[in-house]
């Protein structure tokens, strides 16, 4: 009917829609495609979780999961094999604890006089230049670690090892210092100038106002910072390979060296383990325990992180 | 408030201007203020947004030193010690140690209403608890709060009604012993009610202190000021006795703004 | 209320030693930011004056040795431009496909919740745990071997939420008007988004694949797990070969060895003159990473500076 109506002069309605359906087509599989990029993240994790989870199933089908918890020894490689994951976490918490009592105090001074100390201007200069630096790879500041910082800690600390936690564990604390500089400088910027003038209008001065307002106002974003550097300390492998030794061994002493999670899995990969064999699945459950770990702080940190945002 | 017997000048002046200039880098922002504040009285800043009236409020208590750029002219003085207060030698915090502000917006500090009334003496070093005690006490009731957060003084300060905060951002001012207290457009961010119990307190304070008030509302200069001044583009077109602000200004421009031709 | 001037001196007194806590703390401040800025001085000197010797044009096209005067990175650095040529390949499409979806097309769903979610945690995955999937999975699941393929595809799953996260930051930062006009014009979604998201989008997009690049060329830890070999001494096959088709895909399954393994290993062992190469292959590696992140600062500098939506 409508064809009838329309003077030939006119293309109808219908012709100029014609690739209507086309389009329709076309803006569909393209919304497909950039639906399973997305998606695919998803599946990172997915696949990250088959593969722990199930090559330490068949590593906790040979140990039982209360020697694992329990035992104070680790030697898998050897015919006495001993898998006790406390020996490994030892080192990495006494590392990561050498490293934030680096980074806390440091990475908060300097986000503290970058937020309310330093000019506009020294702040646009020093933010970049902290930035830039936590792009270094951590291969190069395990090099630094090991051939310029535990020479100078021998001079000063006589009997040292040439390999130690305290050694790594500092180098890894400069390495965290950006980021915990960085995170908690932005949590402090965030808090409303109103807050300062408030302040600042009863007498206050820039440190008195820094510390009693501005602070506690960040506490949960400087909190945030803190986690994500636990996280990153926790996760850390290069710097402790080279830096730290690799002896497994129960220690709550830095001046000693120790394996962590993270450099046993190194030190493994780096031999000629056979695919299914139980020292090939042991890194999978050292693996599993530091995805542990890492996915508690990082979701606490991001939860700390979301909950400033949201208060301004 | 204001008495048909008030002179043309305030009797006994606290704090005073004398050919005040003030920049925002290039800008002029405020031209050759001359304005004298009465002791126990309230003094009204009322013109235009953007007319300098808020900018003239924070230069004295030396707000803008906490920008760059920002340049002060002229003498700004508190007596009776006749301290010029813009003068680089003296020390800003002295200033606000002196004379105290309250905002816009209520802006209590994220702590407990009890920190929140004793900041001021926390950061001049007092540490004895009955001193601070009956600081908050006394503060918050010449705020005309106390009775109703005596019983929850450790609660957060958030906790509060935006009337109550401002309250409270009142006594936390109070608690310094100010001079002079200086008022932002204080009620601009509350309800009529919160508004009406505010300006009511202003009434009774001016008994204790000397008050400098910016406001946008012109009949609210009318209800609370002894004084008020007209400001418009950086510049004070009349100063003068409320009353005759209002009733007979003597020029053309405050006479458009308050008839409401403008502004 | 007035005060009497010993108030006044009383006032001033009490001002002073605040001020002083102030100068203290300002100077403390200084010195961390030194301290920190200093350290990575000395890093970077250390190794250059370490490496010094080695800085000659063989250094770059000589392949490891036993002796360390005569070892080189060349398969190193070919290594690593190679892999990052597959990471790239890999992580640009797929970060930027999956920015452009958060932004402009996820609707709002839980499945949407659960990818942001999933996106951030990757962010915080240590990188030796990427190196357990791939070896899990590419290595031995997939078959893909200890090669070229598998590296830059870990390093490419390692840098993607650094690429989503920037694109949805510069697309974020694109106003509705935008959109509005483009599809008011008749414009479909796709094409809003070709021709007007993605490229007024590309700076912050730039800069998102800079810093991922910067990180994966510095990688070591999943490369090991991977099980890359730290003596190379020879190249893997040219993509370009005389016969036909004349393209060889061959290298994506080759061994290989990147830059900072090559450190890694010279720097494990205990002949010192090989730390003078690990010095200078470190320098190179530090000035590389730096440049980078340097540029992609910059780029966004410029960024914010320039456009007023």
């Amino acid at each position: 009917m409508t064809s009838s109506i329309a003077s030939p002069a006119v293309r109808p309605v219908s012709a100029r829609l014609a690739r209507r359906l086309d389009r329709h087509i076309k803006e569909r599989i393209i919304e497909a495609i950039l639906f399973a990029s997305a998606a695919i993240s998803v599946f990172i994790t997915v696949g990250i979780l088959y593969v722990l989870i199930k090559e330490s199933f068949v590593f906790f089908s040979q140990v039982p999961i209360g020697d694992f918890l329990t035992d104070t020894q680790w030697t898998p490689l050897f015919d006495d094999a001993h898998f006790g994951i406390m020996v490994l976490l030892s080192g990495t918490a006494v590392s990561s604890f050498v490293a934030l009592l680096v980074a806390v105090p440091v990475g908060t001074t300097i986000a503290i006089y970058l937020s309310e100390f330093a000019t506009p201007h020294a702040r646009e200069i020093a933010k970049p230049i902290l930035e830039v630096l936590s792009g270094i790879p951590t291969v190069v500041f395990g090099f630094f670690a090991l051939l310029f910082v535990t020479p100078i800690l021998q001079a000063i600390i006589p009997g040292l090892p040439g390999f130690s936690l305290l050694a790594a564990g500092l180098v890894m604390g400069i390495m965290i210092i950006p980021i915990v500089a960085s995170i908690s400088e932005d949590a402090m910027r965030a808090v409303p100038m109103a807050l300062r003038e408030g302040s600042y209008a009863m007498g206050a001065t820039r440190l008195q106002t820094a510390f009693r307002v501005v602070f506690p106002a960040a506490i949960s974003g400087v909190g945030a910072a803190y986690i994500l550097a636990i996280a990153r300390a926790v996760g850390e492998t290069m710097i402790l390979a080279i830096a730290a030794g690799m002896q497994p061994q129960l220690v709550w002493n830095p001046m000693e060296p120790a394996a962590t999670i993270t450099s046993f899995i190194v030190q493994v990969a780096l031999g000629d383990l056979p695919h299914g064999s139980v020292g090939y699945n042991t890194i999978f459950a050292a693996g599993l325990t530091l995805m542990l770990f890492t996915l508690v702080f990082n979701m606490l940190g991001f939860w700390l992180q979301r909950r400033y945002r949201e208060r301004y | 408030m204001s008495t048909p017997t008030l002179p043309h000048t305030p009797a006994k002046i606290k704090a005073e201007t004398k050919n005040f200039n003030f920049y925002y880098g290039d800008f002029h922002a405020l031209k050759n203020i001359n304005i004298q504040l009465g002791e126990n009285q309230v003094t009204a800043l009322i013109g235009p947004s953007g007319c300098g009236k808020s900018t003239l409020l924070r230069s004295f208590n030396r707000m803008h030193d906490l920008y760059a750029g920002n340049r002060y002219e002229g003498e700004l003085i508190l007596h009776p010690d006749d301290t010029n207060l813009i003068d680089p030698r003296v020390d800003p915090i002295e200033v606000r140690m002196r004379l105290s502000m309250v905002f816009q917006k209520p802006n209590p500090f994220p702590k407990s209403i009890y920190e929140n009334v004793i900041y001021g003496q926390r950061v001049r070093g007092v540490k004895n608890r009955s001193i601070l005690d009956d600081k908050v006490e006394e503060a918050l009731t010449n705020a005309a709060l106390w009775n109703e957060v005596k019983h929850r003084l450790n609660d957060m300060a958030f906790a509060l009604s935006g009337g109550q905060q401002q309250r409270l951002c009142i006594a936390r001012a109070l608690a310094t012993d100010p001079e002079v207290l200086l008022f932002d457009e204080p009620t601009s961010a509350l309800d009529p009610i919160a508004t009406a119990s505010i300006e009511e307190l202003i009434g009774e304070l001016k008994e204790k202190v000397t008050i400098l008030i910016v406001t946008h509302n012109m009949q609210q200069a009318a209800r609370v000021s002894d004084y008020t001044a007209y400001m418009y583009l950086g510049e004070m077109v009349e100063f003068g006795v409320t009353d005759e602000i209002f009733i007979k200004p003597k020029d053309k421009r405050t006479e458009d703004y308050i008839t409401g031709r403008f502004g | 209320m007035s005060l009497p001037p010993e108030e006044i001196a009383a006032i001033r007194a009490n001002i002073a030693s605040r001020k002083t806590n102030d100068l203290i703390f300002a100077t403390i401040g200084i010195c961390c930011l030194g301290f920190a800025l200093i350290t990575i001085a000395a890093l970077f000197v250390d190794m250059a004056v370490t490496g010094w010797a080695r800085f000659r044009p063989e250094f770059f096209t000589e392949f490891p040795s036993r002796r360390a005067a005569q070892a080189g990175i060349l398969s190193a650095w070919v290594g690593s431009l190679l892999v990052m040529t597959v990471t790239a390949m890999v992580a640009i499409p797929l970060g930027v496909a999956a920015g452009v979806w958060l932004e402009e097309y996820a609707p709002k769903h839980w499945i949407t919740d659960v990818i942001e979610i999933n996106i951030n945690n990757l962010a915080g995955v240590p990188s030796i745990v990427f190196g357990l999937l791939a070896l899990g999975l590419f290595v031995y699941t997939f078959g893909l071997g200890q090669s070229v393929r598998t590296a830059g595809l870990t390093l490419a799953l390692l840098i993607l939420p650094v690429v989503i996260v920037a694109t949805r930051e510069a697309i974020r930062s694109i106003p509705l008007m935008v959109r509005e006009a483009s599809f008011g014009l008749g414009a479909t979604k796709w094409q809003t988004t070709r021709d007007h998201i993605v490229p007024y989008s590309m700076p912050g997009i730039l800069t998102g694949i800079i810093l991922g690049m910067s990180r994966a060329i510095g990688e070591t830890a999943p490369i090991i797990t991977i099980g890359a070999l730290t003596f190379i001494a020879f190249l893997p096959p040219a993509p370009i070969t005389d016969v036909a088709p004349f393209i060889s895909f061959e290298w994506l399954k080759a061994p290989f060895t990147v830059m900072p393994i090559q450190i890694f290993n010279w720097t494990s062992r205990p002949d010192p003159a090989f730390h003078a190469n690990a010095a200078a292959a470190g320098a190179i590696l530090v000035a590389m990473t730096l440049s980078m992140n340097a540029l992609a600062i910059y780029l966004r500098f410029r960024l914010r500076r320039n456009i007023k939506w």
